[in-house]
């Protein structure tokens, strides 16, 4: 999915009206209809709008933002987002205050996330989006196993790519979350390494080679100096590389725009598919300001082929391993080994970990079987991935805990042996 | 090759990838009037500034109003309130990208249709936003007179609204979605049978083996099929299958009889249902085969007929009955030198039919008296690769839609036989401008308004109903939900207008991917949407 969006600021509070300005919101908030909810009482915060707004990116402003993320202008290249996109609206919006975070979103705890009423997602990547559908999740309150409700923040999420969109209204545990339809998002075209390795065939294959195996080998720019798609310069090795492989073997298409294309895993965007995803987002948390019955929730968009809307409601996962509460099963005989519970990790389509750590109690304490993310402890535990799990001392029934980059709480998951 | 991308390269490069540079630069090229600065309207011209559209020119006559403030709070503030409409929205437009040159008429429509209504006749294209129906039916005229595209869009309530006028819209790049690969393997063309007659599956070593094309496995296979068959090509489910089994025994087998895997074999077996699909000229292209625009071909007929007729008289000619070769391949389980060597006979094949249809165009631009470079190699290969995708849109007059006797009533009482279609929305706004044209007002303006309005709008439904002959059912609850709206412009409804029309103006410019025909109604209450061809 696309970049991160500018936050939409809406309808604001009473200090600095002047004459009409409300009109436009008033007939909504003032007027009962036949569609509106029988029960609807605009609230005091309701009238107000949304005064304060907090925005989380943790991007600086790149020159081709500017097509479409209207909130910045040429001079603004190089600053956080966050903070310009605060500064225009404050500045321009009476009455309206955001307050900037130039922070990643896993920089925060339940503490900073439990203050919102509403969180709108624009974020650039699934992993991403996991990790907050899983810290709200981790905010829900249980009384006797029944949901408090006022635990609930909902969650809107939209994505743009090219010409296509969708936004869709989360309530954890409520309504489906993001893990519930996790195999609905395409897979990532990854090409097989023996491809790129002896058997290029498309430009494209020879761009992965000098980006996976060239660069790594010739350190072009100095040892542990990683390839920053960013980087005209590296872009530009990267390029030329390519064009050598390419002429190799006959291959031709190898251009720089398709070269920082595939780098960069660039996504196609535009100012017209945004604004229509974002028109629908507001929509979606002002069903609340506008008493509209809140209908089905998510929604799919499409401006290939004339235009194209598609309403449907994602239906909750029964065994979802993010919102479920069911506990996750693992399978595996006792002479398996721990490498096959990892890949079954990553590649299970529920699942889809990036880099599960394992842990498990044993006699009484708590074992690292396997952690990848840090590099003395992943030498150390290597090892056992050979092991069997009968040899690594797990038990039928055993609980283990994993923990991943797509989720903030781990996952407990419980080891039934099979025959 | 620019080793670093100018700034503009760099600042469009996430659209440059979607419409390509000759897109950028129609885009470029394209000077786009707004009638009524509006929030949808500046939603919209957001939208194009944004992309880098050559110009703009907005026309309006209003004064900013603390309405307008209010609802477009990104674009104007308290201190424009004096200012004109046309004048404060267009500074402020400017400021989201300095090559766009914006311009201002502070006018009224109305006026400059009666005093110079050739003003219009500039515009790549023209759109009208919130325009009250008379002046918008003017207009329309004008523009249709004129060839000049004509986008209506509307924000009333929770309701969005666009209509598309343009007489003939063609399209050579429709970037269709799904599109069939043109492989011709039901009807091979002499180098691709030369080209696989010169594999010899059966002796060839492993590594070869398991690294040939699918393509050629298949066709391979076909050929024996077909000696063996009456040289009929595998037809039904039945026949398919047991096509797939041949295939299925061809893997090599190691000593112990156990099959190798062999993954171009598996691709092969996978693929087998659309590779032999019959290679079909579309429906949609015979249409235009049989238009009129392609058998009278003169010295005004555009480009795009011209090379219509180009590659219809190879179609009948060298083409033998099919299109020009489309000369690409998908990736597919090879090793480089077979995967190349393939995709040249195929590069090479189209390079060659897009000479002979290019032959064509030459003899038929003669034939009317015009110069052979009127219609650049580079647009004729472009053409003949798109061949099978060319789509042309015709989005007839308003007039028509609004005469008693050209009005669609079948299509609309079809929709109605769901009351709660979006047709009947598009009815209702009809019917407010029916109260417009009635009372110099839309209805529920004000508050005190709202009841007696309800009744009065109810009378416009019943009188429209009744003059175009519709028996269908309005439900009350609409013309309640009307009343409610006070003709408001949220401006949540026209930020999704201004990404929809935006983007649809951009398909006009730019003549790639496909415009609606011709109506596109959005319920921003349920978020859902219909399309009609009013």
């Amino acid at each position: 999915m696309a970049d991160g969006e500018e936050p939409m600021a809406l309808d604001v509070g009473s200090s600095g009206d002047w004459d009409g300005r409300w009109r436009h919101v008033q007939k909504f908030l003032e007027r009962s209809g036949p569609f509106t909810h029988p029960d609807f009482e605009p609230s005091e915060e309701a009238l107000s709008g949304f005064r304060h707004i907090h925005v989380v990116d943790m991007d600086t402003i790149d020159v081709s933002n500017l097509n479409r993320q209207f909130l910045f202008r040429s001079k603004d290249v190089g600053h956080p987002k966050a903070e310009v996109a605060a500064d225009f609206i404050n500045s321009r919006v009476p009455g309206c205050h955001v307050v900037p975070h130039f922070k990643k979103i896993q920089e925060f705890d339940e503490s900073f996330y439990r203050q919102f009423h509403i969180i709108v997602c624009g974020l650039d990547s699934i992993i991403a989006r996991r990790w907050m559908n899983g810290m709200l999740l981790s905010l829900l309150v249980y009384d006797d196993g029944v949901l408090d409700p006022s635990s609930i923040i909902p969650l809107i999420d939209g994505g743009t790519e090219g010409f296509k969109g969708n936004a869709r209204v989360i309530l954890p545990g409520m309504t489906a979350c993001i893990d519930c339809t996790l195999e609905l998002y395409p897979p990532q075209i990854n090409f097989p390494m023996c491809t790129i390795a002896s058997m290029p065939r498309l430009p494209e294959h020879c761009i992965e080679y000098a980006r996976i195996l060239q660069w790594p080998k010739e350190k072009p720019f100095g040892d542990g100096v990683a390839l920053d798609g960013d980087n005209p310069e590296h872009i530009h090795w990267v390029f030329q590389k390519s064009l050598e492989r390419a002429a190799e073997f006959n291959i031709i298409g190898v251009t720089y725009r398709l070269t920082q294309g595939v780098v960069k895993r660039i996504i196609p965007a535009v100012a017209s598919t945004n604004a229509v995803i974002a028109g629908t987002v507001p929509s979606r948390e002002n069903t609340a300001l506008f008493a509209y019955v809140p209908l089905n929730n998510y929604l799919v968009f499409n401006d290939v082929d004339g235009l194209y809307t598609y309403t449907f409601e994602a239906e909750r996962k029964e065994n979802c391993s993010a919102c479920s509460q069911v506990p996750q099963k693992l399978q595996f005989p006792p002479s398996a080994k721990l490498q096959e519970v990892l890949e079954y990790l990553t590649e299970n389509a529920s699942l889809q970990m990036k880099s599960p750590a394992i842990t498990a109690t044993l006699e009484g304490k708590n074992k690292t079987l396997y952690l990848q993310t840090v590099a003395s402890i992943e030498e150390k535990t290597r090892p056992n991935l050979c092991k069997t799990l009968k040899e690594l001392g797990l038990a039928d029934g055993q609980e283990l805990a994993v923990a991943d980059v797509t989720t903030p709480q781990t996952v407990l998951f419980k080891l039934n042996f099979t025959s | 090759m620019a080793d670093h991308k100018t700034n503009k390269d760099q600042r469009y490069d996430r659209q440059l990838r979607l419409w390509g540079d000759h897109g950028q630069e129609a885009l470029e090229n394209a000077h786009v009037c707004l009638v009524n600065a509006a929030a949808s309207g500046t939603e919209i011209l957001k939208n194009l500034v944004l992309p880098g559209i050559g110009a703009f020119t907005i026309v309006d006559g209003h004064r900013v109003s603390g309405e307008d403030v209010g609802n477009k709070y990104l674009k104007l503030s308290c201190r424009t309130v004096l200012l004109n409409r046309a004048q404060a929205t267009t500074e402020l437009l400017q400021e989201l990208n300095t090559d766009v040159s914006g311009n201002f008429v502070e006018e009224n429509p109305d006026r400059l249709l009666d005093n110079d209504p050739e003003f219009f006749h500039r515009f790549s294209l023209v759109i009208a936003v919130q325009l009250e129906e008379s002046t918008c039916l003017r207009l329309g005229s004008v523009l249709w007179n004129a060839a000049v595209p004509f986008l209506v869009c509307r924000t009333y309530g929770l309701v969005g609204y666009m209509r598309l006028v343009v007489r003939e819209h063609t399209v050579v790049e429709s970037h269709p979605d799904n599109a069939l690969e043109d492989l011709r393997l039901d009807q091979p063309f002499p180098e691709l049978t030369n080209h696989i007659t010169s594999y010899d599956l059966d002796n060839m070593e492993k590594k070869d083996h398991s690294h040939t094309p699918w393509v050629i496995i298949v066709a391979k296979y076909l050929q024996k099929w077909c000696r063996e068959h009456d040289f009929q090509l595998p037809r039904n489910y039945k026949e398919k299958e047991a096509f797939r089994q041949l295939l299925r025994e061809g893997i090599r087998k190691n000593e112990n009889g156990t099959p190798e895997e062999e993954e171009n074999f598996d691709e092969a077996i996978k693929n087998v249902n659309t590779a032999l699909n019959p290679s079909k000229i579309p429906t949609a292209v015979e249409d235009l085969f049989n238009a009129e625009q392609c058998e009278n071909i003169t010295s005004q007929s555009p480009a795009f007929w011209v090379m219509v007729r180009a590659v219809r008289d190879f179609v009948q000619a060298e083409g033998r009955g099919s299109l020009p070769v489309r000369g690409t391949i998908p990736d597919m389980i090879a090793d480089s030198d077979k995967f190349i060597s393939l995709q040249n006979v195929y590069r090479e094949r189209a390079l060659q039919d897009a000479a002979a249809v290019s032959r064509h165009v030459e003899s038929h631009l003669q034939a009317v008296g015009k110069l052979p470079e009127c219609i650049s190699e580079q647009d004729i290969r472009l053409f003949c690769k798109n061949a099978a995708f060319l789509r042309v849109v015709h989005c007839r007059a308003l007039v028509e839609e609004y005469g008693v006797d050209t009005v669609h009533k079948d299509e609309i009482t079809s929709c109605m036989d769901n009351p709660d279609s979006e047709m009947v929305l598009y009815l209702m706004l009809r019917s407010v401008d029916c109260f417009y044209q009635q009372h110099s007002r839309y209805p529920g303006v004000y508050n005190y308004q709202v009841e007696d309005d309800i009744v009065r709008l109810k009378l416009c439904v019943h009188s429209l109903l009744q003059e175009y002959g519709l028996t269908v059912n309005v439900k009350d609850d609409y013309v309640h939900e009307f009343c409610r709206y006070g003709a408001a412009e949220p401006h949540t409804v026209a930020a999704f207008m201004g990404g929809a029309a935006a983007q649809e103006a951009i398909k006009l410019i730019t003549h790639q991917f496909v415009p609606f025909n011709n109506t596109f109604i959005y319920n921003a209450m349920a978020q859902t949407s219909a399309t009609f061809q009013l």
